[in-house]
């Protein structure tokens, strides 16, 4: 019996917290997913698929003494894997602007009234503290067509903010 | 005419560097026939290299004329190609045939020229742009033993690789 999860682990940031994870699950017999891991300020985000043939208790009892030295929450989610199905973007999205509350509510709930399904989406906070700048960029599937995200998206261009939409054309040769 | 199989990635023959073709006769216009005829089977590919279908000779096709507002020379079947002169750099994304299931970013000139001979012989010459140029570069590196695989930047920033290409 082989099962699949979702296997969320986050806390501050610290050197080692990579290795040290996917360490204890290759000892641990399981294989990866797909995997997206990356910092967030001061912190440190690792979302993974983690296939393993012995169930969520042993998966948790692998995962736990490392979780806990590395001071990392930890949650896992049975999962449909679902791999070596990819959805190709179509469409990617980059705004910017002086930080505001709001931008991404109103960015995603216009684009998802024009039909935009998130593939990916990573945002941040450049700029100095007295004056932030927030930068967002998305990559989708446009089922209503790149043109009308577009027109959905160009007014938000009056509150001040960048709004830029580009057809992802990918080649395949 | 056959559809041919379409080697895929890991498989090592996709490394090899493909030799210059040195005969240009019938059997060399049947194989691109089976070349070109394996490329319209498969998923709306723009180009397709001979190593893919393990003929490890220096052909290739590319065709973009299907695609709106994407200035092209036609159907070209370029043997021997070799680009002569580059210039800027653009970031896009690119798939292939040999591997199935993933995408990337990667960075090629967005203006050549080529030089290259046609199925007869004759010796050509080419400046692309764009879609165009993107697309013969892709197809090139595989006579080189190249995957775009090897060129890919970060899909989640437009960060450049601190990489020197081969």
């Amino acid at each position: 019996m082989s099962d699949w999860f979702m296997v969320t682990l986050a806390g501050k940031d610290r050197p080692g917290i990579v290795a040290q994870v996917t360490g204890a699950l290759y000892e641990a017999g399981c294989n990866l997913g797909e995997t997206s891991m990356m910092r967030l300020g001061g912190n440190f985000g690792v979302l993974l698929m983690a296939q393993t043939d012995k169930g969520a208790a042993e998966l948790e009892a692998a995962l736990r003494p490392v979780a806990d030295e590395l001071g990392l929450s930890l949650h896992l989610e049975p999962v449909d894997p679902q791999l070596h199905r990819h959805p190709e973007p179509d469409v990617c999205i980059t705004v910017h602007g002086a930080d505001r509350a709001g931008i991404v509510a109103q960015v995603t709930r216009a684009a998802a009234d024009a039909g935009l399904n998130i593939l990916d989406l990573e945002s941040d906070i450049g700029g100095t503290e007295d004056e932030p700048v927030y930068v967002l960029h998305i990559e989708g599937t446009a089922a209503g067509g790149v043109d009308a995200l577009r027109q959905a998206l160009e007014p938000l261009q009056a509150g001040g903010i960048k709004v830029e939409v580009r057809p992802i054309d990918t080649l395949i040769g | 005419m056959p559809v041919l199989k379409i080697l895929t990635y890991p498989d090592e023959r996709l490394r090899q560097v493909s030799a210059p073709v040195e005969r240009f006769d019938e059997r060399l216009l049947e194989r691109i026939a089976d070349l070109e005829e394996t490329r319209l089977d498969g998923p709306a590919a723009v180009g397709i290299a001979a190593p893919q279908v393990g003929w490890f000779e220096r052909v290739v096709i590319v065709d973009v004329s299907g695609r709106k507002n994407t200035p092209n020379h036609g159907r070209l079947v370029l043997v021997n190609p070799e680009i002569v002169d580059w210039e800027g750099y653009v970031v896009g994304r690119e798939g292939c045939l040999s591997v199935p299931d993933y995408t990337g970013n990667v960075i090629r000139a967005e203006r050549i020229r080529l030089q290259a001979q046609d199925p007869d012989g004759r010796h050509r010459e080419f400046d692309m742009e764009g879609f165009e140029a993107r697309a013969v570069q892709h197809e090139l590196d595989h006579l080189d033993g190249l995957l775009f695989l090897d060129r890919l930047v970060s899909r989640r920033r437009d960060l450049f690789r601190r990489k020197t290409y081969r």
